[in-house]
């Protein structure tokens, strides 16, 4: 997609959003109310199957594109599972498989829910040398522990269609799409409680002035703008890799990318906390619920450990010697 | 965020070609380096190692070719940059030249000056040090003391200039200098101008200071009645603080503000296999490596387009610093073990451990940096 047509997208689903998800939206889901009205609107503008090329009735978007709209998803807390949904439907396209209408669940290895998996009407499994699509078996209901968000229990049903597993998606395509999409809405999120956390500050007031104005607190902010900034490149990095070598291929970067935005997710949310103080550690303000969706995603998919031990393996194996060339090497195709 | 953008760029088409090329020539040329001479980097100085870089066409890359330059792209330069830094070449004889010096006479100099400066930069000799800090002005530069008076034909200078790196190994100075007394210290940035100073002129004296790594790395200098004549100003007489800011972007923006101490972890990544914690460790160090690049790489496309990304490079710096002087040098450290280390990766950690203090503190301080991010940020 162009960039021009991508910042044009990017603006629509922003504003969309910005009309739509307000507190009362967001502290309604974690009462199990799903956003009917927003989720329609969303599948009305072909959000669902932006990732299904045009020939099957898609929108033909690449993972680059994917990523940016997922970090403004994360801007506004994603309160619905849009992300999972659209990567889902890119995966069962890439093999060749005409994705269904509604909410599709991905099934992530080792995860132990779905975010509202109840409302799932497929289950995608992609891993191994299969992508399959089935039918659900009965939800088990429940809820994140730190986000309180519907998170359930939904196995795989009776298969509806299977298609080998594409070299541009590897063995771990369910697991990378999750990684890329919680590292993508991290980043989203990072950049709202950075905002959020800076219009307190220059709003606040003690000793009379405002607590912006207090070194102690600019060096704070400083140090998260830093965080966010580094989060927001290393998911659009990931993206633009998964765009041009595949899932499969793009392994480091999405592994980067769920690090460092992991990295900055726990960073940042305690700065914001610090700043907002006792306003913060309220139910009625707001913050709390964007950061604990950083707590969430930060663990969702794969923890910053689990992927930087892959990165890490492989680098070990490689040896110091192919460390730089390696690093590199992997936007430059012949290089190495 | 905040009116800051990090568009992601690639490196150029020319790069594989290039890098293999200087792949070939580091290898050659480093052949003797000692964990020392690596761990110093951009510090080193090597004029003969700078003439073979200069002969090969990497100084001034991106400079007209009128004066000698190679008229190519900044992202190819970046490649240079980055290549040299990943091995830690001893570049600090030509550094601050093609980095800061070489630009800014090209930017503002006149034309005698880029005759007389700019093609020797190129080849390697003339190598430049960087005069602003005075024993009473750091983070506080603009409150500098050290004086330029008329007087027929030029200028008088007198005061000091403190902590300049290797000047007592370079050819010349650009030197920030008071031009008009300011009593008043709210407008202590007027009255500054910009001056290439001969660091042999007389009446000027370096005085080497060691540092704690027990190099002399920085000097002292002294000036006592050192003349300088009308034809070394840079620039305007009296706008030396924006010249000298927009000159600190550049001082900022390059891979240096990250990568200094990347040799050690290629140095140690062997010896670390046998260490269980070393996967993850490693891991999240190479997710920020490359991560940085990015935002490092950002950086350069905006300078390429004739930007000054002044905030952008303050910011990659601050996070680019945290990396390369405490999360590096503190991971490796606590995955090696003295049992199985080989001397010269253990040498390499202790000399980075120390050196590494420099990395938030010279090119502006952490806080300092830290202040600019704020300001953008609308906090001041
Ligand atoms: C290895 C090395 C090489 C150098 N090479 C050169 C060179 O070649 N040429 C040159 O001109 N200079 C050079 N410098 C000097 C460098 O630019 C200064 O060290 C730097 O600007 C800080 O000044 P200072 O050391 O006087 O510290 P100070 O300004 O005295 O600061 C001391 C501490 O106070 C903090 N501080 C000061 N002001 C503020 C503030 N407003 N808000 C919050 N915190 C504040 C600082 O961040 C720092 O932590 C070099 C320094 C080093 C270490």
């Amino acid at each position: 997609m162009s960039d021009e047509l991508r910042t044009i997208l990017l603006e629509q689903v922003d504003r969309l959003l910005a009309d739509t998800v307000t507190p009362a939206l967001l502290r309604g889901l974690e009462q199990g109310i799903w956003p009917g009205a927003l989720w329609a609107e969303m599948e009305g503008l072909g959000l669902t199957l932006a990732l299904v090329p045009d020939a099957m009735g898609g929108a033909g978007l690449g993972w680059d594109d994917a990523a940016a709209l997922w970090q403004v998803l994360g801007r506004h807390a994603a309160p619905v599972p849009l992300a999972e949904s659209m990567a889902a439907a890119g995966i069962l396209a890439a093999a060749g498989i005409t994705p269904p209408a509604g909410l599709l669940g991905l099934v992530v290895p080792g995860e132990a829910g779905l975010p509202w998996g109840r409302r799932a009407g497929h289950l995608v499994a992609a891993g191994g040398d299969s992508v399959t699509l089935h039918h659900p078996a009965a939800a088990q209901e429940g809820r994140g522990a730190v986000s309180r968000l519907p998170f359930d229990r939904r196995t795989p049903g009776p298969q509806v269609a299977a298609a080998p597993m594409p070299a541009t998606l590897g063995p771990d395509a369910a697991s990378l799409a999750g990684a890329l999409i919680h590292a993508a809405q991290m980043a989203g999120a990072l950049e709202a409680v950075l905002d959020m956390s800076v219009d307190y500050a220059t709003t606040r007031r003690q000793f009379g002035r405002t607590i912006g104005g207090f070194q102690a607190v600019q060096q704070l902010l400083a140090q998260a703008a830093g965080e966010v900034a580094a989060a927001g490149v290393a998911a659009a990095q990931a993206g633009r890799s998964a765009a041009r070598r595949g899932l499969a291929g793009a392994e480091f970067e999405i592994a980067s990318a769920k690090v460092v935005c992991g990295e900055a997710a726990g960073k940042v949310a305690a700065i914001a906390h610090q700043v907002h103080a006792a306003m913060g550690f309220t139910d009625e303000h707001a913050l709390h619920l964007h950061t604990r969706r950083l707590w969430t995603w930060r663990d969702a998919c794969g923890a910053e450990r689990v992927w930087a031990r892959r990165i890490g393996t492989a680098a070990l194996a490689r040896g110091g010697a192919m460390l730089w060339p390696d690093l590199t090497a992997r936007d430059e195709g012949a290089a190495a | 965020m905040a009116g800051l953008r990090f568009d992601l760029r690639d490196t150029p088409p020319e790069a594989p070609a290039l890098r293999a090329e200087l792949r070939a020539f580091l290898a050659e040329a480093g052949r003797e380096w000692t964990p020392m001479v690596r761990a110093y980097s951009w510090m080193g100085f090597d004029r003969e190692f700078t003439r073979e870089v200069g002969r090969r066409g990497w100084i001034g890359m991106t400079w007209p070719a009128a004066h000698g330059g190679g008229e190519r792209t900044a992202m190819e330069r970046y490649v240079v940059l980055e290549e040299m830094l990943a091995v830690g070449a001893p570049v600090a004889a030509h550094w601050i030249g093609d980095r800061q010096s070489g630009p800014l006479i090209l930017r503002l100099g006149t034309e005698e000056q880029r005759r007389e400066f700019i093609p020797r930069i190129i080849r390697g000799e003339c190598a430049f040090a960087i005069g602003l800090s005075e024993p009473d002005s750091g983070s506080d530069l603009a409150s500098l003391r050290t004086r330029a008076e008329r007087v027929p034909g030029g200028w008088r200078i007198n005061g000091r200039k403190v902590w300049t790196t290797n000047a007592h190994r370079c050819d010349f100075m650009i030197a920030l200098l008071r031009t008009e007394a300011q009593p008043d210290p709210k407008l202590k940035h007027q009255g500054l101008s910009q001056f290439l100073v001969d660091l042999r002129s007389s009446g000027l004296t370096i005085r080497p200071i060691l540092d704690l790594v027990g190099e002399e790395g920085f000097n002292e200098i002294t000036f006592d009645d050192v003349f300088v004549p009308d034809s070394m100003v840079v620039g305007e007489v009296g706008q030396g603080w924006k010249q000298a800011t927009a000159e600190l972007a550049f001082e900022r923006a390059g891979p240096e503000r990250y990568l200094s101490s990347l040799p050690l972890l290629t140095a140690a990544l062997d010896d670390l296999r046998a260490e269980p914690a070393a996967a993850e460790a490693v891991g999240r160090l190479l997710a920020r490596a490359g991560t940085l690049r990015q935002m490092s790489l950002a950086v350069a496309g905006m300078l390429q387009e004739g930007k000054a990304p002044e905030r952008e490079a303050a910011l990659v710096k601050d996070v680019g610093n945290d990396w390369e002087q405490i999360t590096l040098p503190e991971t490796i450290r606590d995955l090696l073990d003295p049992a199985r280390t080989p001397p010269q990766v253990t040498e390499m950690l202790g000399i980075i451990t120390m050196v590494a203090r420099s990395y938030s503190l010279r090119g502006g301080t952490r806080e300092i940096l830290r202040g600019i991010i704020a300001r953008q940020l609308g906090l001041r």
